[in-house]
């Protein structure tokens, strides 16, 4: 009995630590965001086709390949590419999966930063706002939203010092391989963090109507706003300053579409279309049915975007990680069971909290307009829930202490790849490649930290390294598996050791559909993003991004772009030699141990 | 929340609450599973290595 009830603890164990490697701040804060942004309902669909069709085939590609690169004692992508494809020009290829980690640590370090900064506020007892004006004033001042420098102020108020304090212990935990401790401490800790959101989410679905003066702000508006496949839009007539209606030369009327009002109960519906038939001059309604929101390239790029992030996807994490598995670990399995847990911790409950939430307390056009980063509204919004319930300090403190300890495991595991790399390519030890990383990651984070206006360093770095870097490495490492190993012998590496097995869709999916969906969702992106180009409009406008670099140059855009090419040139200079991989290919087909 | 709303809602929360179940059903259901499925475990061959020099050393 002891032995049986000893098993299932270690299977427990094991469960907790698979999934608690998967939870980070993108489930809690990044994803509601991106909801809120781009409209609910039609951005789930198209999540749910993006973790089909990208997320899944993605994360087993890369399990397998990572697994399989390790049998040549290689631990990051220029290696392990090469090793497993014999194709040496593909180890320039895998130092993206050593930029995407190392750039997004930069500005990862301080999105942990503002957790702990929240958590300990929580504990200072100055977190209970009574307006949402104040929730968002709070977190302006705090990462120096104003003007740059702002956050560098060395008290507790500002972000500051409790960047140094995360970097340092980031730095502390991965230098002396302390890391067992901590894997303990999340079997239990992130567990406790889910326990903890499903209570804030019961108490977001209790909240009903907050306040009586604006009825229409409710919990019910908000799952709507979420969650449903349509859209009903409430426009109203451009009018010139002396108030008379606009319309254009050939006498139409201008509307003003810039400031459309979202109307989600279904008697607020039924109240447009009333006051656009009574008054069709002054107001007119749009509808938007799934299949028409669906044709907006954005919300799929979007979609696309969060699948990647959200599941580490294309990151150059999980190759490295696999690359320390044995023969016949299961992949498969690993894969799924993660990538699960996280989607779970996502939709069912970081989605349900802090949208609703945010309608309640908001209402729908609050929310839209808020104007703040895409982590802006967990940090706004979900401050107001907490001031809500009872107890709320204590649980507010407890949410961000334990997102801050999720967001630890998540950022020493971006760390990884670059240290793997270093070990790799200089062949040095561990002390040591961590010790450059510390040095290159903390100049980083620093200038992510400086340059706070806007939050536009982190945007910036956050835009070229999410749309361009991690799609371009998701798209070679779909055609490595797919067209250069082949699906039927990638498939069989990949169901090597594994309880379950990957359906044979998924072979078709990966050879075709997902290199032609990355290529549609990159074309897209360059399409908007790079020629400015937007969709539905024949005109294009030089896209903001571009115009920071070229058009008017802004040194906070020039300074992200030349922190990219500096580690992209660096990794390019010391890949692996030609000559030392092919070393260890030969030791391991004479072991008959090869792909 | 309209009807779609619901259905959309459902089967997403659904969707992802059934397969977070069925991945912990087959772990715990399949023999020596736990010795072969794996997260992103911090502790990596090349820590274990710094370990035991510190070890030696202290």
């Amino acid at each position: 009995m002891a032995a049986k009830k000893e098993a299932w603890s270690s299977r427990l164990g094991v469960i907790l630590a698979v999934s608690g490697s998967a939870v980070g701040l993108g489930n809690f804060l990044r994803f509601p965001g991106q909801v809120a942004e781009f409209g609910g309902g039609a951005f789930m669909i198209a999540y749910f086709a993006a973790f089909i069709l990208i997320g899944l085939p993605v994360c087993w590609v890369e399990w397998t390949m990572g697994r399989a690169g390790g049998r040549y004692g290689y631990n990051s992508a220029p290696g392990i590419f090469s090793a497993i494809t014999r194709i040496m020009g593909t180890r320039f290829l895998g130092v993206i999966a050593f930029v995407i980690p190392v750039c997004i640590y930069m500005y990862y370090v301080v999105i942990e930063a503002w957790c702990l900064a929240y958590a300990v506020n929580y504990i200072r007892g100055v977190m209970d706002f009574e307006q949402s004006e104040e929730a968002i004033k709070f977190f302006g001042s705090l990462v120096g939203i104003e003007k740059d420098g702002a956050a560098l102020q060395v008290n507790i108020e500002h972000v500051g010092i409790y960047f140094l304090i995360v970097f340092l212990l980031n730095f502390f935990l991965i230098y002396r391989g302390i890391a067992k401790g901590i894997e303990l401490f999340c079997k239990y800790a992130m567990p406790t963090l889910v326990i903890l959101a499903l209570v804030i989410l019961f108490r977001v679905l209790t909240l009903g109507t907050p306040d009586p003066e604006f009825p229409d702000r409710n919990v019910d508006t908000g799952l709507g706003f979420m969650w449903n496949p349509s859209k009903t839009y409430l426009v109203e007539r451009s009018v010139s300053d002396e108030g008379l209606a606009l319309t254009t030369a050939e006498g139409l009327p201008v509307w003003n579409g810039s400031d459309k009002k979202e109307v989600v109960a279904e008697k607020n519906v039924k109240m447009a279309r009333d006051m656009a038939a009574t008054n069709p001059e002054k107001y007119k309604v749009i509808e938007k049915s799934l299949y028409q929101q669906l044709q907006n390239p954005d919300l799929w790029l979007a979609a696309a975007g969060q699948i990647f992030f959200t599941l580490s996807v294309g990151f150059g994490v999980i190759i490295t990680y696999a690359s320390y598995l044995r023969r016949r670990d299961d992949v498969v399995l690993s894969s799924l069971a993660a990538t699960s847990a996280n989607e779970f911790c996502e939709v069912g409950i970081g989605g349900l909290i802090s949208i609703p939430a945010g309608v309640a307390f908001f209402g729908v056009a609050g929310l839209a307009s808020m104007g703040l980063s895409t982590f802006g509204v967990g940090f706004t919004v979900l401050p107001m829930v907490f001031a809500e319930m009872p107890l709320g300090q204590f649980f507010g403190f407890a949410f961000f202490f334990l997102l801050f300890l999720a967001a630890v495991t998540s950022s020493l595991s971006m760390l990884q790849p670059g240290i793997a790399y270093l070990e790799d390519s200089l062949r040095i030890n561990r002390r040591q490649s961590v010790s450059i990383l510390g040095f290159v990651t903390g100049i980083g984070g620093v200038l992510v930290i400086y340059f706070s206006a806007g939050l536009k360093l982190l945007d910036t770095l956050d835009f070229w390294v999410t749309n361009l870097l991690m799609v371009l490495l998701a798209f070679i490492q779909v055609v490595l598996f797919g067209w250069v190993i082949g699906t039927k012998k990638g498939l069989a590496e990949a169901h090597m050791g594994s309880a379950i097995r990957i359906p044979k869709i998924f072979g078709f999916i990966i050879k075709f559909v997902t290199p032609v969906f990355l290529i549609l969702i990159f074309a897209g992106w360059a399409y908007k993003s790079v020629f400015g180009y937007t969709f539905g409009s024949a005109d294009p406008e030089i896209s903001p991004k571009v115009r920071d670099l070229f058009y008017d140059p802004s040194p906070v855009s020039w300074v992200a772009v030349l922190l990219i090419a500096f580690l992209m040139l660096f990794a390019l200079l010391n890949v692996p030699s030609k000559q030392e991989v092919r070393t260890n290919i030969n030791k391991v087909d004479k072991k008959g141990d090869g792909i | 929340m309209s009807l779609g709303g619901w259905i959309v809602m459902i089967s997403s929360v659904g969707g992802v609450t059934w397969l977070l179940i069925w991945c912990i059903w087959k772990v715990l259901t399949t023999k020596g599973e736990t010795e072969h499925i794996h997260g992103f475990e911090v502790d990596t061959p090349d820590t274990k290595v710094e370990g035991d020099i510190r070890r030696r050393r202290d």
